[in-house]
Order: structure tokens, then sequence, then C-alpha cells
């Protein structure tokens, strides 16, 4: 009985969970009878045998639904509702068997609602045949059909099915057909327990390695009559041992079968409309495999169905079909798995991530500048990151992409993510086939040997004195510089805690280059041997806990070696290796702040092949912009850009403006106001002590500096933001202040405090720029001195006119010329600080105005 | 195991140190001679290593540490009792392996409570023997490493 019921349990979760997938299909196409056969049969056998094993509460309710779905077989019309009633009434069902697995008997209880739902609904069913539309006449029945009576209606409905198909099928004769279709199928299927498989497969593998041994000996003995034999069993062994994993192989489907269903339920509750396709549901893989993805692909579904997929009406709104697609595919490819799921929704939120990449400090703002959109995609994987806003009761529960990239990581798969804003979406998983045996390279370390998975291992470098590569050391951490790149390294013995008994000498052994997701990082090693196929045997329990071993294996010679974990490694590494970077980030700006200041800047192309650069901290944003969005208006370029209308200024006239594709641009903004500048590509952002050399008489440039060891032009913003708004330098005052050596620039403005800063090193100043005029008087009364101070005069506390005051009551430095700018130039004005005791007064934008009054005044100075 | 006591048990006797051990036969799968032992980095000091025996692979414990009675002279003839746990292989490492003893265990004695609480923690009981005393491990309990060795 025990077996009997077993066997019940498996085959009608089985039935089940296909009855599940057929009944999303025929909602979606309730003309198929063929499908309604299919489900009507299995629901009919579980009744069935229910009744056989004395089940009554399973026996009724699968009842209540055939009688159900019999009403669809009678031509009732298949409402979302009656599904929805009888996917209900499967889970039921299914909670049931649960406890009849774990109790060996049906547990108490009253499926009376349900039951009397599924009866009131068949009820409901049984009227419509009498109000079928068409050219039929409404025919009322003046006594019920008798077992075996059609209807008229369900003539007429066969009648006009026969005129579409050239064989005249009858919904009862296709379910005779799908019937022998499936039959001959499940005879040439035994069912296997999966214990035995995997017990045989544990035998195929000691049986790998016991002719591993023999082949090992036999190699020692030159003219052994075994060897002939041996061949043999050799290559019976691999067939065998191929044989067995096949045995292990599902088709992928396995893991899919859930998603029609989850989806239908999704689309439900979401109001959306969604539609699933999936292909290659055949492709076979290991099952260890697929219990492993099961999870992860199940997220990845929900999620693009939650988050990826817009509401209808937005859909619409973006031209869009109302129905929401996900695709799901798969196909081998080499010793892999490629898995794709891929929606056409919205596409990642990569401004989004951005931030939060930002925010959590996995980079930091000029980093992010420079990621590519892919580079910032792939945040969503990194641990603790997701960036749903709000959480649904779908997905967005604090866990998320990070999550799945996790799981894929540590079954030694990749994934990856392409995203087009508005057009969807698509992950890409590379999966291996097998988890049981795998190619792994053998390495030695403090004596010991180590098996590392060949999949994670991208490169094998020799360590030797006097050879180009050379282990450098940053503050104690290990590097080497390979191809430009400082690839962080760990001593195998170290991360292992073996205490070597030579203390092995930096420049001699192998570094194997491990990469894991998207860190990469080099294992020292003192002696790398050969690749083997290794068995891959678990941890004993006793030892799990040890996170830089994912297993062990017995090898050819019979030695028990640990398989190493590269995930292990990489998070032992990460820790510390991150933070000694940051560090060393922060101790680099700190010494350089001393000195000269290094200043970022973005290198573009404009008009020109030769190179362009500007201080990234005077650029408000780097955009790329739909070039079809760009209007022509009072014959100037413009963009909507965050609601307002943006002005777009060409560097010059050889820039031209895109008619179509992404459109850089690199938008200034100052205050509600913004402008961008039209440039061709952005190459680059760079560090740079910015050290103009070459001044130049061309507007909007303001000399040649070397960046990266080439001549590139340095602009001059300031140059091109009255080109966008005339009044732009009115609208806010700067204060610049420069001396002939040196030179005190006061302006409440950054903008304009970097704007003016390059213009006046142009012009052979050295800068100094204070934010406040009392922070300049501080300054002054600290004893530093300057030959000359350019101040703005409306600034927020004290004003120009004050500070000049202050500074002319002070003998010390009383005798110091102050320049004013303003963008009021009246006599008034000029009259009122000549009174307070300017030297000069300068219109803010008139630079050379501003550098000729310098120079005289700095003469004067230094005459005096 | 120490209230079923009406019948007579075997024990396989071990010596550790100078103190004689008794396990109980049932539990012992077979004896061996540890060779080729890989040391497992990061383990505790229990874990003597594992090996290759007949195929498997099997975790050993080193009682002595087990016990903490100090380290095992290097080159020192061991001997390994096999037992297994919840489907795993376990060698439990010793200095020598004595005979088998047949031992009524109604006359059990529980630990006394100044025995060394490493001792007591993997104790099912004390046996009295001519001349010395017995005691009877706990296979379960030796086994039980795993925290120690995360502690460690």
């Amino acid at each position: 009985m025990d077996d009997l019921l077993r066997e019940f349990v498996t085959e009608t979760n089985e039935s089940l969970d296909v009855v599940d997938v057929e009944l999303v299909r025929f909602e979606q196409d309730p003309n198929n009878a063929k499908i309604l056969g299919n489900i009507f049969r299995l629901v009919h056998t579980i009744k069935g045998t229910c009744g056989f094993l004395g089940l009554p509460r399973l026996e009724a309710l699968a009842h209540a639904a055939e009688s159900l779905m019999g009403k669809f077989r009678d031509g009732a019309p298949v409402t979302g509702e009656a599904v929805t009633l009888i996917l209900a009434t499967i889970d039921r069902i299914k909670e049931i068997l649960q406890t009849l697995e774990r109790e060996q008997s049906e547990p108490e209880g009253e499926d009376a609602d349900l039951i009397s739902d599924l009866d009131i609904m068949a009820e409901r069913l049984a009227v419509p045949p009498q109000f079928t539309v068409g050219t039929l006449t409404p025919q009322v029945l003046e006594r019920p059909l008798r077992p075996g009576e059609d209807s008229l209606d369900d003539l007429e409905r066969a009648f006009r099915a026969t005129a579409v198909e050239p064989m005249p099928a009858k919904p009862a004769k296709a379910v005779e057909a799908s019937e022998d279709d499936t039959g001959k199928t499940a005879n040439q299927s035994i069912r296997v327990a999966v214990d035995s498989l995997e017990r045989l497969m544990t035998m195929v593998s000691e049986l790998v390695l016991t002719r591993n041994q023999l082949l090992e000996i036999v190699r020692r003995h030159e003219d052994s009559e075994f060897k002939g034999p041996l061949q043999r069993l050799s290559n019976v062994t691999a067939e065998l041992q191929e044989g067995v994993m096949k045995t292990r192989m599902q088709p992928i489907g396995n893991a899919w079968q859930k998603f029609p269903r989850i989806v239908r339920d999704l689309s439900a509750e979401l109001g959306k409309q969604i539609e699933l396709e999936m292909q290659g549901a055949e492709t076979e893989l290991d099952r260890q495999v697929l219990d492993l993805i099961k999870d992860p692909l199940t997220h990845m579904v929900r999620n693009s169905a939650d988050h990826g997929l817009e509401r209808p009406e937005e859909r619409r709104a973006a031209g869009k079909s109302e129905r929401g697609h996900i695709r799901l595919s798969a196909y081998h490819e080499g010793g892999h798995i490629i898995i794709q799921i891929s929606d056409d929704g919205r596409g990642l939120n990569t401004a989004r991530i951005k931030a939060k990449a930002v925010a959590q400090g996995l980079v930091s703002d000029v980093e992010a500048e420079k990621l590519t959109e892919s580079q910032i995609n792939r945040f969503i994987f990194v641990p603790g990151f997701s960036t749903a806003a709000e959480i649904t009761s779908v997905s967005g529960r604090g866990v998320g992409m990070d999550v799945v990239g996790n799981n894929i990581d540590q079954i030694g798969g990749t994934i990856d993510v392409k995203s087009v804003a508005g057009e969807g979406a698509s992950f890409t998983l590379k999966i291996p086939l097998t988890l049981a045996i795998v190619a792994a390279l053998i390495v030695e370390a403090g004596g010991d040997r180590f098996a590392i998975p060949q999949l994670s291992v991208v490169e094998l470098v020799r360590l030797r004195g006097g050879s180009d590569h050379r282990i450098e050391r940053i503050k104690g951490s290990a590097v080497l510089r390979l191809r430009d790149k400082l690839l962080p390294l760990a001593r195998l013995t170290q991360l292992l805690g073996i205490d070597a008994p030579t203390a092995a000498k930096d420049d001699d052994g192998f570094i194997v280059v491990v990469q894991v997701g998207n860190q990469t990082f080099g294992v020292v090693v003192d002696a790398v041997f050969h690749t083997e196929e290794i068995v891959v045997k678990p941890m004993s329990s006793k030892l799990r806990n040890i996170a830089m071993f994912s297993g062990n294996t017995i090898l050819g010679d019979g030695a028990v070696i640990m398989i190493i974990d590269p995930n292990g490694i990489a998070r032992a590494l990460g820790g510390t290796a991150t933070s000694e970077l940051a560090g060393k980030d922060d101790a680099e700006a700190a010494s350089e702040s001393l000195q000269e200041p290094a200043t970022s800047l973005l290198v573009f192309r404009a008009g020109s092949p030769q190179p362009k650069a500007v201080p990234l901290s005077l650029i408000t944003r780097l955009e790329e912009l739909d070039a079809r969005k760009i209007e022509l208006s009072n014959d100037r370029h413009m963009v909507q850009y965050r609601g307002q209308l943006m002005p777009l200024v060409r560097m010059s006239d050889q820039v031209r403006v895109k008619g179509e594709g992404a459109q850089p641009l690199l938008v200034f903004s100052d205050g509600a106001r913004s402008m961008a500048l039209v440039v061709d590509e952005i190459v680059d952002i760079v560090e740079e002590r910015l050290d103009i050399q070459v001044a130049s008489e061309t507007a909007g440039v303001l000399g040649s500096a070397i960046v990266k060891g080439q001549a590139v032009e340095i602009v001059d913003v300031g140059h091109f933001l009255p080109l966008a708004f005339a009044d732009w330098f009115r609208r806010k005052e700067d204060p610049a202040q420069a001396t002939v050596r040196s030179l005190l620039l006061i302006d409440d403005s950054p903008f304009f405090r970097n704007m003016l800063s390059p213009v006046l090193q142009a012009a052979g100043y050295q800068v100094t720029a204070v934010g406040s005029a009392s922070e300049a008087l501080g300054l002054l009364k600290e004893g530093r001195v300057f030959d000359a101070a350019v101040t703005d005069i409306e600034m927020p506390g004290m004003d120009g006119f004050e500070f000049t005051r202050q500074v002319r009551a002070d003998p010390r430095i009383a005798a110091m010329p102050i320049i004013a700018l303003s963008s009021v130039i009246s006599a008034d004005a000029i009259e009122r600080g000549r009174s307070v005791g300017f030297h000069d007064y300068v219109a803010k934008f008139d630079r050379q105005g501003l550098i000729a009054a310098l120079k005289e005044q700095t003469d004067v100075g230094r005459a005096a | 195991m120490t209230e079923q006591s009406q019948a007579v048990k075997e024990f396989i006797t071990a010596t550790v140190g100078s103190q004689l051990f008794g396990l109980p036969i049932l539990r012992v799968q077979d004896v061996f001679v540890p060779e080729r032992i890989t040391r497992v980095p990061l383990a505790g000091a229990d874990i003597a290593g594992v090996l290759n025996l007949r195929g498997r692979i099997v975790t050993l414990i080193d009682v002595r540490r087990r016990l903490g009675l100090g380290a095992r002279a290097n080159e020192a003839q061991s001997m390994a009792i096999g037992v297994e746990a919840r489907g795993e292989s376990y060698g439990l490492q010793v200095d020598a392996v004595g005979e088998v003893v047949k031992l009524d265990e109604a006359s059990l004695e529980a630990n006394p409570v100044n025995l060394d609480a490493e001792l007591a923690a993997v104790s099912a009981g004390i046996l009295r023997l001519e001349g010395q005393l017995l005691v009877v491990i706990d296979v379960d309990r030796v086994l039980d490493v795993g925290t120690r060795a995360v502690a460690a």
C-alpha cells in the first residue's frame, strides 16, 4: 500500500503540474479541444485513482473540477474566473497530497467551499449554450440532454469546426488521439528513484578513480600485458560515466513548468497583460544544477513581470502593444547552457542604479561618470543592492538581483544584462551543465596540492626574477602589473593559513589569474601541475564551514585534495582589498592637495580630432540624448530637458548637431538654468594638474595643456555661457582675485570660482580662491600676502564694498590693489567703488579687461 | 545507550595516552592504519585531515587533541577506528587498538564529578575492568567537533 500511495502521489503531482500549464494555455486558446482533452483525461485519472485508493476528499475535489471542465468540453465559454477556480482546486489538491505524503493519510477537513463554488460555476456555465450568438436561432431545450446527446449548438459548433479542418474531428476523438500519443511515450520510460541514480553516479565516480589509479600504475611498467585490457576498461568506463551523467540530465522545461501559472497569476494581480514565450524547453542539464537555478529563474521572471513590464496605459503611451512580452530561451553552447530571459518593458533604470551605487559608496561620483551603461547595470548583482523603490507583494522585498547573481556565482555560472531604456531588458545566464565532474587545475602551495576549478581560471603567469612580471607592493598589499592593469594578489598559503616552510621569495612561483563575477585577482602558488577531470565530493559536514573550499576529490594517485572555492577567496580578498584601496586614495588625495591640486578633467572631442578638455567640476551632468529630441527654435538648437527648454551651444561651427542616434552633451547648470555644449564624443575623465602652457587667442579656448602626455585644448566654459543666456553672468556675483604671482579670488559662487581660476592661471597668476569676503579677510589677517585681490561686489554676508573698507582700514594690507567684478557697470557704482578704495572696476565676463586691469595694478604694486 | 542495560555488550578497546577507552562495536565499521593523510587548512585542531579509504573520503579526528591530550609525536604509529554518522565516514585516530571485550553494561557507572571536562564531554560512563578503568566513548559526541572548529 505504501508503495502504491507513494507512486500515486508522485504521479499525481506530475499530472497536476501539467494541468497547471495546460489550463493556462487553454485559457488563451479556448477552442483547442486537444488541450482540453488532455486536461480532462489527467483530472479524470486522478479522480479514478482516488476512488480506488479510498481518498474521498481528493475524489470529491477532482470530481467537481472535472464536471466544471466538462462544461467547457460541452462548449461553455472559458472564463478567467472559471479557470482561476479550477487552479485554486488544483492548489488544494496539491496541499492535500503533501499531507498525504507525510502522514500516509488524507488530512481532516472540508472542501465544501470550493466544491460548492465549482458547482455554482458549472451551473452558470450550463446556461450559455442557450444564448449562443451568431446566426443560430436561440433554442430552448424542452428537457435536459441525456448522456450521449449533444445540444444543437454543439452540433453546430462541430459542423463549423469541420468546415475549417480537413479531417472531421470531434473533440472526443482528439482526446483519444492524445491518449494514444502519451501512452506510447509512457511505455518508453520508467520511473527510477533519484537516490538510485545518485548511488549509481557515486559508484561510477569511484570506478573512474580506480581506473585512473590503474592507469597510473601501468604507466610505470613499460611492457605490461595489462595495457590492452586496461585501455578497453578505460573506454568503457568513460562511456559508462557519460551514460550515467545522461540519466541525471533533465530538460530545463522542468524548471519552467510553473512559469505560465506564475505569470498568469501575476498578470491578474498586477493588472498587466503578459505573454510568456518559452523556447528550448527541451534543453537538458544536470538535475542538481537545475535545482539550483530554479529559484533564481523564478525570481527573474517575477522581476520582469513586476518591474520590467509597464502597465497597459504606460505601454500604450509609449507606443507599444498593451500586452507585455516575456521570453525565455535556452540552448547549449560548449559545456554550458545559455538561458536568456528578456522582456519588452521599460528597461533598467540606469540613472537610479547609478545614484544608488554612488550612495552606497560602491563607486565614486567621478568614476560613475566614466562607466558605460552596461557597467552601471552590473551593479544590480552586487550583494545588498536592490533598487525597488516601492515594495510590492511580488518582488522588491529587499532581496533582488544581487541574490540571483550570488546564486549563479556559486555554481560557477555568469550572468549578464543588456538593457535599452524603453525597449526592455535581457538577462543572459551561462551555467555549467554539471557540477559533479569538473576540470580543475592542480596546483601546489606550502607542500600541499589543491584543485582550482578551471572554469574560473583566466590565465597563468610565470613569475621569475628579472622577468617583466614583478610583484609590487602598495602599503603591504601585493599587486602585479599585468598589461597596464593592477591585479591584486594573494598567496594561497596565506589565504589558507599554511606556514610556508621556505619563506618563499616574491619573484618565484606562478600566479593563477582567477575571475569571479567582475572581480579579477591573482592567486600566487608554488607550482602548477596539470588539469584533471575531477569528481567533486562534498566536504564533510565538519569542514563545510571553511569558506575557502567547495569540496574535495580523490586524484588519480589516490590522494585526497581540497577544491578551492574561488568565491571564498574573492570574499576573503574583497574586504581587505577594497578597504586598502580606499585608504590609498585618501592618502594620495591628501598629499596632492598639499602640492598642486589635481583637477578632474573631462576630455572630449568637438569639431576637430584634437582632444579638448574642461574641468569636470564645472559640468553638472553628462548626457546622451536621443538626437531626434533636439528641436530648432528661433534658429537655435533646443532640447526639452527636465521640464525646461535647454539651449544647446555648439563649440564651433565645425560641430554638427546630430540628426539621429545619441547626441552627447555637456550640461552646465547654475541655479535653475541649464545649457548644454554639443560635443562629438566624450573620451575620458582624467586627473591631471591643470597647467596651461600655451595661452590661446581663440575665443572659447583658454589654452593648451598636456593631459596624459597629449596636448589638449582647455575650453573656456565662460565664453559659451553667455551664448546660451546673455545674462548668465549678471545673475550672480563673482569675485575673482589674482596677483601677478599670487592672487586672491573672492566669489560666493563655486561655479565662477571654478571658471575664473583657469582663466587667471592661464594669464600667469597663482590663484587662491575663497567663497566669502570674511574668509578672505581671515587669510589676510593671518599674514598671507597677495599681490592683488579680485572680488565680487554682491555677496551674501560681507559684500565687496565692505571687504574693501576693512582692507583699507588695516595698515598692514591697506596697499593691496583690489579689483571689483560686477555685472552692473554704472557710473554711480564705479564712483562708489572708487570712494571705498577699489583700484579698478571690471565687468564680470570681460576677461580681457580683467587681465589687463590686473596687469596694470600688479605692475603698479610692484613699482611701488 | 546507558539505559538499555540488560545485555552484555561488546566493545572495542583503544588507548589514547595511558587511558583505556571502549567503543560499542555496533558503531564500528572497521579498523585501519591511517595513511596518506591530507591535512585540511583552516580546519579545527581536532581534525587530523582527510584520507582516501577504498574510494571513500574519510575525515580523520585526532582523539588525542579532541581530549586535550596534546599533539601526537610526529612519527608515532597510530590506528584509526572507522565509524559512520549521518551518511558520512569518520576515522577516530587513536594510539593503539586493543581487543574486543564483552562487558555487562549494567555495571556502567556515571562519570565521576571531578572527571576532566573534555573527557567527560565524550564519555558515556565508566566501566571497571580488572586493574584499570575503561571510559566508554559516546561516538556521536566525539564527532561533535564542528562548533569547536569554528571557535578555534
